[in-house]
């Protein structure tokens, strides 16, 4: 039991990981038609606006303290980040800290307008063209963002930590009355769990309390007849779009604590969020979320000692195998509608 | 000859003619000149274009006859690799049944891969074999250590067994050859200020990429060629007519994915060594990109852009900023800093960036890819001469539309 839900927690982050982006990946693809094999770039762009916003906080300018020498013999200089100079060392030192949760507001924006961009300076052009062009000229523009990330930030990846008050790990199990020291599992994945929950369930609600998401629920059904009433659906849709490449560029921020962020992070999360998209059901926002966690969670449990025992490196190849079961035996996928790319 | 019409076999003894001079046409420049990074008369770049032209060829019989677009044709390409070095290993280092296997065995691979993913088309088609292409990578990485080396590679030892070459008494890995004939050996001519090198490996990748593209010609003239052109525009239609597409799309797939494996195994014949890195989808999204940056549905296009991406990157690469500095050197000290930095961004490191542009730019603008852009220059190019000519050919209405698979 303990091995079980341990397994469990250990695939919800990547999980969420997975059921973020490809929520984003459904929403384009519900909505615009489109399959956008840039998306796994934009969720690298957001985990480098975590990387930016903690560089910028940290900037700081020196100073020489006479009345210490380094190790040299010559004065020491002292770096004060500009934030602890303004805002005094204990908030400006708490800003720093916190540079990953605030970098969540700061990317935003800055995800909102890319999506805004990508949709109505490049996609746009493509609604009409066929499935096969709409992935080369998304997966062309990976490529570009990928080398654009690459030229400013390096090719190494940049540890981002997440503040000090999530840095370790707790006993989960002791907390619900199992054995102690059976369940550690690290603050910043639960933090990272419920995060995406919330945004999950943001999204969600958003779709259907919102007479906004209403219009566009409508617009996926029938973009036709709701154009005919008079409701201009492509900025809605764009709009979607925008919001898409938020919610994945938050998937990204979140994660640069537990991946330091690397210029090629966005394609090995695109190809595993495209088989979740299609497991779960093209176009199936429920479909997408669910497959994410079940995919997560099934790689964690090939990853046992256990089952790897029986079948070596399954943990390799798992959700691959379950891609190729389901897509054989349930061509539309887990929740996918009828007659939603079905060929 | 040889089956072909006239138009074809002129075409294809243009290509036969191209390839047997490629390393006197890659060496325009002449040493010393300040031109001379342009040369791509080397063996190794001249090979390489040699083998993803193979490679190229093979992918555009799946996707420009049928379009089923496969992201995972990487995986017949590294699965080839393997089994020629595994025959170099166990057998001989003599390369042609090392071809044949990496042909053999890339051709059961894809009677396996393909019999599955081409139950799906679209964009599932696209995923099943990308995620098939992923799951012969990690295990590659992984479970078939034994077989593959792991994240080292697969390579050559002293105490490989060879059993047909006989007990070697040398302390040196032994090279490729064909018949005896060393893989690596070159023969160099200089002439006219320039080094022309004639290299065993590259004759050797050229006779049979052009045995390749012969094949192929047959191929796309064929019947069959007809039928996996009927799958591409209607599919739906010819299961109404009562015919099953199935067979015949495997077929295609099961050919190119053993052109795959023969561009794999040539690679491994060059170059005795094989790593999982040759099955990444990055490997596949290339060969995508070739075939679509040179025109996927025709025959020269595939060739046209595995040629032109190799020697790009080959070129590109090796500009850094100081041979940019000593171009621009004539420009006013400022003005120069700025033409370097921006030229600087798209060359040496910055290639990937300048091929992810090209590219989506000819997705955009010329989804025919360079031979529909080299048609139309033609096109332009005949107009201006007879501006004046009523019934021009260019009029839609006097005649037919060219038929868009002709070359």
């Amino acid at each position: 039991m303990d091995a079980i839900l341990l397994q469990v927690l250990n695939g919800l982050d990547k999980g969420s990981a997975y059921a973020l982006i490809a929520l984003g990946l459904t929403l384009i693809f519900g909505t615009l038609g489109v399959v956008n094999f840039a998306h796994g770039a934009i969720f690298m762009i957001g985990a480098f606006c975590a990387v930016t916003l903690s560089r910028i906080l940290s900037l700081s300018f020196e100073t020489i303290d006479p009345t210490k020498v380094d190790f040299l013999g010559n004065p020491a200089t002292i770096k004060t980040p500009y934030v602890e100079a303004w805002f005094g060392p204990e908030f400006g030192g708490a800003l720093i800290d916190w540079a990953v949760p605030l970098a969540i507001l700061f990317s935003i924006p800055i995800m909102i307008a890319v999506g805004f961009i990508m949709e109505r300076g490049l996609i746009k052009h493509f609604y009409k063209r066929p499935h096969a062009d709409q992935i080369l000229v998304t997966f062309g523009l990976a490529i570009v963002l990928q080398e654009v990330i690459k030229y400013f930030y390096g090719a190494n990846p940049i540890s981002t930590p997440a503040p000090e008050v999530f840095k370790g790990s707790f006993d989960f199990g002791a907390m619900f009355g199992f054995d102690p020291n059976v369940i550690i599992y690290p603050y910043w994945r639960m933090v990272y769990f419920l995060f995406a929950a919330v945004v999950i369930g943001a999204v969600f609600s958003f779709l259907r309390f919102t007479t906004f998401g209403m219009v566009v629920r409508a617009g996926m059904a029938d973009r036709e007849t709701v154009g005919l009433l008079g409701i201009d659906i492509d900025r809605r849709f764009t709009i979607m779009f925008g919001l898409a490449a938020a919610v994945a560029g938050m998937a990204g921020v979140m994660y640069a604590p537990i991946l330091s962020p690397n210029y090629h992070m966005g394609m090995d999360f695109l190809v595993l969020s495209f088989v979740v998209v299609v497991v779960g059901g093209m176009g199936s926002l429920p479909g997408a979320v669910a497959a994410g966690f079940l995919l997560g969670v099934l790689e964690s449990f090939a990853s046992m000692n256990e089952i790897k025992s029986i079948i070596p490196g399954i943990d390799q190849i798992i959700i691959y195998v379950v891609a190729i079961i389901i897509l054989l035996t349930r061509p539309r996928g887990l929740l996918g509608k009828r007659g939603v790319m079905e060929e | 000859m040889l089956g072909l019409n006239k138009t074809d076999s002129k075409f294809l003894l243009i290509v036969i003619l191209l390839t047997i001079f490629t390393p006197i046409l890659m060496q325009p420049f002449a040493a010393n000149s300040g031109l001379d990074q342009f040369n791509g008369g080397y063996p190794d770049l001249m090979q390489k274009v040699a083998i993803f032209g193979i490679f190229a060829v093979g992918f555009n019989i799946l996707f420009g006859l049928t379009g089923y677009l496969s992201f995972g044709h990487a995986a017949f390409l590294g699965i080839g690799s393997y089994a020629a070095v595994w025959m170099f290993k166990l057998l001989t280092m003599n390369v042609i049944p090392a071809i044949l296997l990496a042909m053999i065995v890339s051709g059961l691979l894809a009677v396996v891969i393909g019999y599955i993913s081409l139950r799906r088309s679209g964009i599932y088609f696209s995923i099943l074999t990308l995620a098939f292409a992923q799951m012969c990578y990690k295990m590659a990485y992984s479970v078939l250590t034994p077989i593959t080396n792991g994240e080292t590679g697969l390579q050559l030892s002293l105490s490989d067994p060879r059993v047909l070459d006989g007990a070697t008494t040398s302390t040196s890995l032994p090279v490729t050859n064909i018949f005896g004939l060393a893989m690596n050996s070159s023969y160099k001519v200089e002439a006219l200020n320039r080094v022309f090198t004639f290299n065993v490996g590259f004759y050797f990748c050229a006779i049979i990429a052009i045995i390749a593209f012969y094949v192929a010609i047959r191929l796309f003239r064929s019947p069959f060629g007809m039928m996996l052109r009927a799958v591409k525009s209607n599919q739906q239609r010819m299961n109404y007519m009562g015919l099953n597409t199935k067979p015949y799309t495997l077929a295609a797939f099961v050919i190119s994915g053993m052109y795959a494996g023969l561009a794999g195994g040539l690679l491994a014949a060059m170059d005795p060594l094989a790593g999982a890195d040759r099955m990444l989808w990055t490997a596949s999204g290339e060969v995508v990109i070739m075939t679509i940056l040179g025109g996927a549905g025709t025959l020269m296009g595939p060739v046209l852009g595995a040629g032109v991406i190799k020697y790009l990157e080959n070129i590109f690469s090796k500009i850094n900023e100081t041979v940019l500095h000593s171009w621009f050197h004539w420009l006013p000290d400022g003005i120069e800093e700025v033409v370097v930095w921006i030229f600087a961004r798209f060359t040496g490191e910055g290639w990937h960036l300048t091929l992810g542009i090209t590219f989506m730019l000819v997705v955009t603008f010329l989804p025919g890819g360079l031979v529909e852009g080299l048609k139309r220059l033609a096109r332009l190019a005949r107009k201006g001469r007879k501006k004046t000519d009523k019934f021009d050919e260019s009029d839609p209405d006097h005649t037919p539309p060219p038929s868009k698979h002709v070359v």
